[in-house]
């Protein structure tokens, strides 16, 4: 049984539909991509999955629960955790309260100590900045704060909303280092990238979301052979 | 020539008056800055709890201290009661629907006290001595209220950076969303954030009511004062209700004693319209 | 909606034959209670020229009480007529409402917090009443001098059916105001702003000169309806004029009769009045406060389940159901 699966999910907002008849499998340990244009609804597929946009049509199953439709408190408390596009920090806590707030839950909150130093060892900038306003932090900074958040409710799975956006090429690639060893301890990992070339290296599987349709599915190796990532290559 | 006296005094009078009214602002912010509707009705919560301490210390003869815990209950519960009641069927409602619900209230519990105690003033007699410093004379029974109103203040700044609760309340004020990405139930944070503003404002019942009598209509009287200061502080920036608060009370304290008591009124109005055309974000202007 | 001018012209004929028809010696009441819902209804499409547009004012009062106490004060003191008086009202409140107006404006000052900066200004007025009692008379009101028998230029008339052919005209008039309104240039780019500012104003639209200008508009026909108010009854009173009650008043009749519609705020005005009338009358002098506890429990159910207002309900019962939505455009 995989980890995640969706079946012939369809949401939208309003009178627009985002997501048509999307299927998708994410197994345990595995790291998979969703790549696709701007506006294909990949971060629509991200907000379905973590409970923060309804389900018009179709299932969600996690770990054998069927997600589809509970609020996002009741999904993160299943153990996925959505870093969001943006990250969506709060500006004016401080880096040490901002991951005070990952541990929210209950069950996270009972290794809160353990999870902390688990970040601080991690993020070791982060360590360095434990009081400053994460509004103040760098781009690359809060990027880190916003994972290392996630990681704090002890999360299964982890979603990630173009984790790369707004970062200089340099803090790009630590970044993927980064998503790499957070995958080496065991997470599993769901990622949204707009950056195709590098987010193919990071992960195992990949789908090609496009106008709210997965296109293509296959392994990261046989996706970054096909024509759409090569006009990537020149487009970047 | 005013007796310098006589201005320090006033002078203290608006520092004394000036906590209780940042309980009111800090209260109604609170609830603003984290489930983003204004409780026009809020003053008239304060006017419930002030006639319960009255009926329990001034009527049945209770110690003071227990009829002011009693009103800070008091104040919780209805914190909760209206927002479970009211707030929570409006939540996703155009602003106007909101603010009308809240006014509805208003109406209501103006109306319902008068029908339940008439529009007598009452008032609680307590005969507190004052001291004397340095020639101006300390009522008591103004600055016993005010040292418990900082206490208060104290403890709403601990409990919003020390503890978590506190701290997923600041969280959600600044984004909602995310909050709940972290598994905060946003209505059970919403019912602690509306019983912690209708504790506010029971505590603040209790410490009025032992300076002001209370009629069905005493949110008519403290009401757009709360609201002046609000706005002049800059609507769910706490920090600027509070000083606000002070800011406001000083002129009516200090204009009430060169002038009169309606000219205080008049020229704290009239700042604060000058005020909104100069800085309608609020005097600490930061955009929210 | 708009409603079609065939049914205003019905209406305008019928409330013209009222005066003439026989009511079994009620007819003084019924004029009374028919010449408030006139001014009201008049007062509410003025407010409404504002909500309609996001612009939710919660401080009306101000207005009305600056146009009411401005007539009364300045012929009582000064023997100014209030046609002069009104003119001067109108200029009060339209300077009043763009100072507010802009910097609310220029600081994207919406929704709730302009609803209480409005609120914090009505009741600004209402306290500055009270606090000048030399001149106002403060809580206690003040009334017009009566100049003796009927009057044009001072506005007293013996007779209420004078009064009740004045409160149609003036209703006439605010509706052909909201029409003009309705169908000018302005209203689509109000309605632009209020859903999205940032776009309406990189097309170009002024989105401040608007905002002001609806806003003095909605100000200035409010005094109006003040001055007319306290013509009519003869006495203001800082309570029934200015401050949060008459303001959320308005706000109710309009948005339950319907905001977004001609005969919207009209059709709340006279349902919110006549039930309050049903009520006043029901209790009598008996159980003081009942009528309005009930009244207020009313309002606050109503805004609960009808949110859209009576028209907005009727109108979503009456509509097809939703066509399936549109495939997405990526």
């Amino acid at each position: 049984m995989s980890l995640l699966e969706l079946t012939s999910v369809t949401a939208g907002y309003g009178h627009f539909t985002a997501l048509w008849d999307v299927a998708l499998r994410v197994e345990r340990g595995e790291a998979v991509a969703v790549v696709g244009p701007n506006g294909a609804g990949k971060t629509t597929l991200l907000r379905v999955i973590s409970g923060i946009l309804p389900v018009r049509a179709g299932t969600l199953t996690f770990d054998g629960a069927a997600l589809a439709g509970r609020p996002a408190h009741e999904v993160v408390a299943h153990g996925i955790a959505h870093v969001p596009e943006g990250r969506r920090l709060f500006p004016a806590l401080s880096v040490a309260e901002n991951l005070k707030m990952g541990a929210y839950l209950p069950a996270a909150r009972a290794h809160y100590r353990e999870s902390l130093e688990r970040v601080w060892a991690l993020f070791p900038v982060l360590a360095e900045r434990k009081a400053q306003r994460a509004g103040s932090l760098s781009g690359g900074e809060q990027q880190m704060l916003a994972i290392g958040r996630a990681l704090m409710s002890r999360p299964r799975l982890i979603l990630l909303d173009e984790p790369s956006m707004g970062l200089a090429p340099v803090m790009v690639l630590r970044l993927f280092e980064l998503i790499r060893r957070i995958r080496a301890e065991g997470y599993t990992i769901l990622v949204v990238e707009q950056n195709v070339r590098q987010v193919l290296k990071l992960v195992d599987r990949a789908y090609l979301l496009e106008v709210g349709r997965i296109k293509m599915e296959g392994r990261a190796a046989e996706l970054a052979e096909q024509d759409f990532v090569r006009k990537a290559y020149v487009g970047l | 020539m005013i007796d310098p006296i006589f201005l320090a005094e006033a002078a203290l009078n608006g520092i004394m008056l000036g906590g209780i009214l940042a309980l009111l602002a800090l209260g109604l912010n609170l609830i603003f800055g984290v489930i983003d509707i204004v409780w026009i009705a809020y003053v008239d919560l304060v006017m419930l709890c002030m006639y319960l301490v009255y009926y329990l210390v001034q009527v049945y003869g209770w110690p003071v201290w227990l009829g002011a815990l009693a009103s800070i209950a008091l104040g919780a519960l209805l914190g909760i009661g209206v927002h479970l009641l009211i707030i929570t069927p409006i939540l996703g409602s155009a602003p106007i629907n909101q603010l009308l619900a809240t006014g509805g209230l208003l109406f209501f519990l103006q109306s319902f006290a008068t029908f339940l105690w008439t529009t007598d003033h009452k008032s609680v007699r307590m005969s507190l001595p004052s001291f004397e410093v340095g020639g101006i004379f300390v009522p008591l029974t103004r600055l016993i209220p005010f040292a418990i109103s900082i206490v208060a203040l104290i403890g709403l700044y601990l409990f919003l950076t020390r503890t978590f609760v506190g701290t997923a309340i600041r969280a959600v004020s600044q984004d909602r969303e995310a909050m709940s990405l972290m598994g905060a139930n946003p209505q059970r944070i919403y019912i602690v954030t509306s019983a912690v503003g209708g504790l506010m404002a029971g505590l603040a019942g209790a410490l009025l009511i032992f300076q002001y009598s209370v009629h069905p209509f005493f949110g008519g009287q403290f009401g757009p004062l709360t609201f002046m200061i609000c706005v002049l502080g800059g609507l769910g920036n706490m920090v600027g209700a509070f000083v606000a608060s002070f800011i406001m009370s000083e002129i009516i304290s200090l204009a009430g004693v060169i002038w009169s008591t309606e000219m205080g009124y008049v020229i704290a109005f009239v700042v604060f319209i000058v005020m909104i055309f100069a800085r309608p974000g609020g005097i600490l202007a930061r955009r929210s | 909606m708009r409603a079609p001018r065939l049914l205003v012209a019905v209406l305008v004929v019928v409330l013209a034959l009222v005066p003439a028809l026989p009511m079994a010696g009620m007819k003084q009441y019924v004029l009374h209670v028919m010449i408030q819902i006139l001014i009201w209804a008049f007062i509410g499409g003025a407010w409404s020229l504002m909500g309609r547009f996001g612009l939710v004012s919660l401080g009306h009062g101000a207005f009305l009480g600056l146009g009411a106490y401005c007539a009364v004060l300045l012929w009582n003191f000064f023997g100014v007529n209030p046609w002069l008086a009104g003119i001067v009202a109108m200029v009060l409140t339209g300077l009043l409402a763009a100072v507010i107006a802009y910097p609310c404006s220029r600081f994207q000052v919406v929704g709730h917090y302009f609803g209480l900066v409005t609120l914090a200004v009505g009741e600004v007025i209402r306290l500055l009443i009270v606090a000048e009692r030399d001149w106002t008379g403060g809580s206690l009101g003040v009334s017009i001098k009566p100049v003796g028998g009927d009057s044009l230029l001072a506005m007293q008339f013996a007779d209420k059916r004078v009064f009740y052919y004045a409160a149609l005209v003036l209703w006439l008039a605010g509706l052909w105001v909201w029409a003009r309104v309705d169908r000018s240039m302005a209203r689509s780019a109000m309605e632009a702003i209020g859903e999205d500012e940032t776009a309406a104003a990189s097309v170009g639209i002024h989105v401040t000169r608007f905002k002001i200008g609806i806003t003095v508009l909605s100000a200035v026909l409010t005094a109006v309806g003040g001055v007319a108010y306290a013509q009519y009854i003869s006495y203001v009173n800082p309570d029934t004029l200015s401050g949060i009650g008459v303001s959320l008043r308005i706000v109710f009749a309009v948005v339950l009769g319907g905001m977004y519609s001609l005969l919207g705020p009209t059709v709340g005005t006279a349902l919110t009045i006549a039930l309050s009338e049903y009520l006043r009358i029901a209790f009598g002098l008996r159980l003081i406060g009942m009528a309005e506890t009930i009244y207020g429990l009313l309002l606050v159910i109503f805004i609960i389940f009808l949110p859209s207002g009576i028209y907005g309900s009727l109108a979503a019962l009456l509509r097809r159901p939703r066509r399936t939505p549109v495939p997405a455009a990526g």
